[in-house]
């Protein structure tokens, strides 16, 4: 410890690999998260621009259709389970949750160790699957996820392991918050993105065994014939989607509650106001993750299921709406009369804020029976999804790792590189996504490796908007590698918030704090004139 | 055809969802532009101007009054929109009358059409224009859609189910037909016209034997031969009292009680799922002894029985 203070170096003091592969520390296995995650981003990038690149043309010009068919599959599945899913609850959740609470690390250092090699095995297994590559796409739909001669069995088994880490993680923060606080720090006086990362770690706990049992009988289906899903035994494929998606709607809350949470953080911080409404944005996260257990349904009004059920879903869908627009409120209202600047984890703030605008309000047209009818499976579908999961997670992602970049690695950032990064990804985003409900509208639909002429003008605009988005991603990740190589020594409190890990040194000692601090006080106490009355 | 924001709308239902559309584009829009113009308005007249003078902030920390509006408003909204999408989709599902009948069987990778006289077609149907138009749609292997677009339906074709759609073409043109369920290497080349006639034209195609099928035994008649071989009007009365099972004269289309209370309409899936399953739903007041039909009949052969119901009125 003497050696981490003298160095300045703090929890990164050791080195050498072993000093990681043991490492109990959570910061440090939230590290491995992060590279580990930001690596299949840049994996699943890759295929996105592949499937940009190929529908360019209406024929099929570079790939096969089996081959571009491949391409989604692994584009979906690499990044909602090995990107999306972990990246900010096993990766800036691990780093920060001891942190915001005032612990010396999570409540099983063991288990979260043992929760990131699980996840190692899980992604090797899914690598492993590339021998025979799927192409169900990501949803594993019966009955062809269980005729097709692709590794289905390998990758769902890769995926079960990666569930399986998810649920470690999930119970290991549930424990945390509860029993680990720091003196005086009262569940009002949690910061939201704890409470944030509560709700998700609810969701991963009670969801995920859900999709881990799924994917076991649809292996007994392909390896042992036994036909829960395969009609001509008896089996119903319909069952298989609704099994589907009781993990997999409520999975899109545990991609976006802890991205809210960040954006709950970084607002009050960038405007020197208190967060308005704490109450409501830290319960609403509660609601999102209860209601969202409720909602499955709404993927499958085209499958079969009875009027009533269908209008029953479609009811309960449209209360997830309230909670968000809350959020939302809340945020916009925290600007008011603030003192605001405009770094980069607050333009990814207020970028995630406008995008997930966007997300959010197509999301009626899709809760609707009627509308949804029309624009079920169509890109109108693949635009929504996009706008709520990378222009909601993922720029909520980014805020965090630039709001947090000088406390994870004692460096500050390039702040002129990062706006130039924050540009092009702003509008590379808007041209690709945009035009995606557009040429929904117009009736293309989904994972078409070839499609009419007349949607050819959309598509290439698209691809040109992916290629500004993937160059502002690389100016962004560039500016990180100069940050960690040469960026200037960073203080121990860049940002003047009052979150506990900005009380740590620079780069936080293995045990966090040197004493265990005393909290009299929520952490949002920006700003001293009083107000009128609210 | 093509339908930018409500454009092309091929029949009257379509309309109405267009009418929503809109609705709902009208609503998203106006909370987008005041919330999004609120953020740009904040972030730019709240700036911070002078270095240091972020300590002069008000402590506002909230308003009860704000979040009980900011709550109630959208659930207002939300429950009218969801009514209206309600509304116009029960609409959609209601049964029509007299509405032209075709069946769809999806296969990779294509639409084997299939009209009640026996004629067939691949990928390719004609109805008449301007009366209402009912698919009754399977699938042989994997999951499959029927998709189309100018009419703002789709539904999902699934093996070992029926799943049915309505339409009313109002205008005669040829319209494309989707595979929107992801079903292998030829999905996107999974495509089909529906060519909506002039009622007269449709008459003579009719009348010339359009379609591909030769035999043309139409499939009521294929089904009262089936139902004879197969031995159901053993037990089925066609007419007359009761015999072991239930009657089958006015049966398609009634509510039928069943063992333990409940009631279930006679519709195609109703009548699928009682041949191959027959004790699935029991019908109140006779025996659970019928055997399973589901290795004997070929789906075509049991698609005919269902069709050989219908005229028994």
């Amino acid at each position: 410890m003497a050696e981490e203070i003298r160095s300045g170096r703090g929890y990164l003091a050791e080195r050498g690999w072993r000093s990681w592969a043991y490492t109990m520390d959570h910061k440090r296995i939230g590290v491995m998260y992060l590279y580990t995650t930001i690596a299949f981003f840049f994996v699943g990038g890759i295929f996105a621009l592949l499937l940009r690149l190929e529908l360019l043309s209406p024929q099929a010009m570079y790939f096969s259709n089996h081959t571009y068919n491949v391409f989604f599959t692994l584009h979906g599945a690499m990044m909602i389970f090995l990107f999306v899913i972990p990246a900010i609850p096993s990766g800036l959740g691990n780093f920060f949750i001891p942190l915001h609470i005032g612990a010396r690390d999570v409540a099983f250092p063991r288990i979260n160790l043992a929760s990131y090699w699980v996840f190692v095995a899980g992604f090797l297994v899914v690598i492993g699957s590339l021998v025979s590559p799927m192409d169900t796409g990501w949803t594993f739909y019966t009955p062809y996820s269980a005729k097709t001669g692709a590794a289905v069995t390998t990758l769902s088994l890769g995926i079960f392991l990666i569930g399986m880490s998810s649920i470690l993680t999930g119970l290991n923060f549930i424990v945390t918050i509860h029993k680990l606080r720091a003196p005086g720090m009262t569940w009002h006086r949690m910061p939201l993105f704890i409470w944030g990362m509560y709700a998700t770690s609810i969701i991963q706990v009670v969801a995920t065994p859900v999709v881990g049992v799924t994917f076991l009988l649809l292996a007994m289906e392909r390896i042992f014939g036994v036909a829960f899903f395969d009609p001509a035994k008896g089996g119903d494929p319909v069952l298989f989607q609704h099994f589907f998606w009781f993990y997999s709607h409520p999975v899109v809350y545990v991609m976006i509650l802890p991205a809210m949470g960040i954006i709950s953080e970084v607002i009050p911080v960038f405007s020197r106001k208190p967060i308005f409404g704490y109450n409501a944005i830290a319960y609403s996260s509660l609601a999102i993750a209860f209601l969202g257990f409720l909602v499955w349904g709404h993927h499958m009004f085209t499958s079969a299921m009875s009027p009533l059920a269908n209008a029953i879903f479609s009811f309960m869908t449209f209360f997830v709406a309230v909670p968000t627009a809350v959020k939302v409120f809340n945020w916009i209202a925290t600007l008011y009369k603030g003192s605001i600047t405009f770094e980069a984890p607050m333009l990814y703030a207020l970028t995630f804020i406008f995008l997930f605008a966007v997300g959010g309000l197509t999301g009626p047209f899709l809760g609707a029976l009627a509308t949804d009818v029309q624009l079920h499976d169509t890109y109108f579908v693949v635009a929504h999804f996009h706008y709520t999961m990378m222009g909601g997670t993922v720029m909520g992602f980014f805020a965090g790792l630039h709001y947090w970049f000088p406390k994870m690695t004692g460096k500050m950032l390039n702040e002129k590189v990062a706006r130039v990064a924050w540009a092009l990804v702003f509008i590379g985003f808007n041209v690709a996504f945009f035009t995606m409900f557009i040429a929904g509208v117009r009736g293309m639909p989904r994972r078409y490796a070839e499609y009419l002429p007349k949607f050819h003008v959309e598509n290439v605009i698209s691809t040109i908007g992916a290629a500004i988005l993937a160059a502002g991603i690389a100016v962004m990740f560039w500016n990180f590698l100069q940050g960690l190589r040469k960026g200037t020594p960073a203080p121990g409190n860049p940002w003047r918030a009052l979150t506990l890990e900005w009380k740590t040194p620079p780069v936080p000692i293995t045990e966090n704090f040197h004493e265990i601090p005393v909290v009299t006080d929520w952490p949002y106490g920006y700003g001293k004139v009083e107000g009128p009355p609210a | 055809m093509d339908n930018i924001l409500a454009f092309g709308a091929a029949s009257d239902q379509a309309g109405r969802v267009d009418g929503l559309f809109v609705m709902i584009t009208v609503i998203g829009g106006f909370f987008f532009f005041l919330t999004q113009g609120m953020l740009i308005y904040f972030a730019v007249k709240y700036r911070r101007r002078l270095p240091g003078r972020d300590n002069e902030t008000p402590a506002i920390t909230g308003s009860p009054l704000l979040e009980f509006l900011w709550i109630l408003i959208p659930s207002i909204v939300v429950v009218v929109i969801f009514y209206y999408g309600w509304r116009v989709y029960t609409d959609q599902r209601i049964p029509v009358a007299g509405a032209t009948e075709v069946y769809v069987n999806a296969r990779q990778w294509m639409y084997e059409i299939k009209y009640p006289d026996g004629r067939t077609a691949i990928n390719e149907i004609r109805v008449p224009a301007g009366r209402p138009v009912k698919f009754i749609l399977s699938a042989s292997d994997v999951l499959h859609g029927f998709y189309l677009p100018d009419f703002r339906v789709k539904m999902d074709m699934i093996p070992g189910r029926v799943t049915t759609l309505w339409v009313q073409p109002e205008r005669p043109g040829s319209y494309q037909i989707y595979c929107t369920v992801y079903c292998g290497t030829g999905h996107s080349n999974m495509l089909a016209r529906l060519i909506v006639m002039p009622q007269g034209d449709y008459a003579e195609w009719v009348e010339h034997g359009g379609g591909e099928g030769g035999e043309h035994e139409p499939l009521a008649v294929r089904g009262e031969r089936v139902a004879k071989n197969a031995g159901c009007l053993s037990c089925h009365a066609v007419g007359g009292a009761e015999k072991v099972g239930p009657g089958w004269k006015g049966l398609f289309g009634s509510n039928v009680p069943l063992e333990g209370g409940k009631t279930a309409t006679a519709d195609e899936e109703y009548l699928r799922e009682s041949i191959v399953d027959p004790g699935a739903k029991v019908v109140k007041g006779f025996p659970n002894v019928m055997p399973t039909y589901k290795t004997t009949l070929s789906k075509e052969d049991i698609d005919a029985v269902v069709e050989y119901l219908k005229t028994l009125k």
